[in-house]
């Protein structure tokens, strides 16, 4: 419960909060909504020196629409996120997701750059921003560079942010009019990361999948995109038999650990359940 | 390392200043150091929401926020509710439909509760269940709690309200 001492700063702006972490280095962490590093320093997991709040920065905030782009701040908020009336019409994928993340009180505080930043692999958002083909914009000393989600995640807590950087931005492109979509998480209860989970987007071609992206959420070191299952669908009808391969194609590249959600075998026939349903529903959800 | 500094915020409309180490928690701020002990704390891995208080129009987990990141904060606790002696409406609706029993979670329950129906002040059953997700009970099982917020709406809409406890009815009297 109790954390080991820290300094803490609260800059003003990214480039003030990038002098500060250049200058303290790997002794300091930053501070977003605080609900997966508190909960580690609390348990002595992490012990930081300083601590560099990011909440006062106002520049990270916003959901906005520019050009063929949603850009959305890194320190928006989970809740912001399900109320934006703009991510309702254009981006629902994002409002369903997070409408299953955690509670309330934590999608209050929870922001969209922390719980990518954070590379947890029971995290929600990775699979969530590589099924969007999302990028993500870090800022450092040296500059901006923009990433793709996919290929961001390394390994369990392991992305491709450098020390020194900061993300400052999700960008989405928007999905075209008739895109379907879905986010199938199986979890014991309200507030637990999933037991296994994939998130879909899908667009037909009349009875042909177009494009299908897949990703799967907590059955593996990072999120995996189950490219193979994507493959064997595009160009192809859609039926149940294409659904069942896919499926099985995604179970195909699943390494869970066994944890109390279960053991391997269980977390990868849940994978390909929760395939077969997110397409299910994004078919169901799409123009054809 | 960790020098003390000294915060202010207000705390159910009192301006009020700590003196805290960066990482002192907001809940033992408010228990041990402002003495609104209504606001409790029932685990350490951010599940319960017994220590929820509302902050700057947000239900929070205090146990997961820092003091230091309180500075001109409004912070509003369960001693915040009663108006001048009145019980606010859900207190009322929590005493009127058995929503409490050890008590223990019933302050947090409140303080989201409150915000809760700011933003919705019609939720169905599925809606308060939903967003009422993040405060565990041990001891009511939920049903009387969900009765209790939907006393509150009412109350709070304007409209008639009256327990749903079986021998309190006025049909019973």
């Amino acid at each position: 419960m109790i954390p080991r001492p820290f300094d803490y700063h609260a800059p003003r702006s990214v480039p003030e909060a990038v002098a500060l972490l250049d200058q303290f280095g790997d002794a300091a962490k930053l501070l977003a909504g605080g609900h997966s590093l508190l909960p580690m320093m609390k348990l002595r997991f992490a012990q930081p020196d300083h601590l560099i709040d990011l909440g006062k920065v106002a520049e990270l905030k916003g959901i906005r629409e520019v050009g063929d782009e949603i850009r959305i701040g890194a320190m928006t908020t989970e809740n912001e996120l399900i109320w934006s009336e703009l991510l309702q019409r254009r981006c629902p994928l994002i409002v369903e997701g997070a409408r299953q993340i955690s509670d309330p009180q934590v999608r209050y505080r929870g922001t969209l750059g922390g719980d990518i930043s954070h590379g947890d692999p029971g995290n929600d958002h990775p699979a969530l921003m590589i099924a969007l083909d999302a990028s993500f914009v870090l800022a450092s000393a040296q500059g901006e560079r923009v990433l793709p989600a996919d290929g961001f995640f390394l390994g369990t807590y392991m992305t491709q942010m450098e020390p020194g950087e900061i993300m400052t931005e999700i960008r989405i492109p928007i999905p075209a009019a008739g895109t379907g979509y879905c986010y199938a998480k199986l979890k014991r209860k309200t507030g637990d990361f999933a037991t296994a989970a994939a998130a879909v987007t899908l667009r037909m071609d009349g009875p042909t999948v177009s494009s299908v992206r897949i990703a799967l959420t907590n059955v593996g070191d990072t999120a995996l995109r189950a490219t193979a299952a994507e493959q064997v669908l595009s160009g192809r009808n859609f039926d149940e038999a294409a659904v069942d391969e896919a499926a099985h194609l995604a179970m195909s590249i699943c390494m869970p650990v066994s944890d109390l959600r279960g053991d391997a075998d269980y977390k990868t026939a849940m994978a390909g359940e929760m395939t077969r349903r997110a397409l299910l529903s994004a078919y169901a959800r799409s123009a054809h | 390392m960790s020098k003390k500094i000294m915060m202010s915020f207000a705390l159910n409309g009192n301006e009020t200043d700590v003196v805290v180490e960066p990482r002192e928690l907001l809940i033992h701020t408010l228990r041990e150091k402002c003495l609104h002990t209504g606001p409790h704390i029932g685990c350490e891995t951010s599940h319960c929401g017994a220590c929820t208080v509302d902050f700057d129009g947000m239900s929070v987990k205090s146990c997961t926020l820092l003091t230091v990141q309180a500075e001109g904060a409004q912070v509003r606790t369960v001693e915040g509710l009663a108006e001048g002696g009145v019980l606010h409406a859900l207190q009322e609706g929590f005493m009127q439909e058995h929503g409490l029993q050890c008590g223990f979670c019933t302050p947090g329950m409140l303080m989201r509760a409150w915000r809760l129906l700011q933003e919705n002040p019609n939720p169905d059953e599925a809606e308060i269940r939903y967003w009422m997700a993040g405060n565990l009970c041990r001891c009511t099982g939920y049903q009387n709690i969900v009765k209790a917020v939907q006393y509150a709406a009412r109350k709070l809409r304007g409209e008639a309200v009256e327990t749903s406890h079986p021998l309190m009815t006025a049909e019973t009297h």
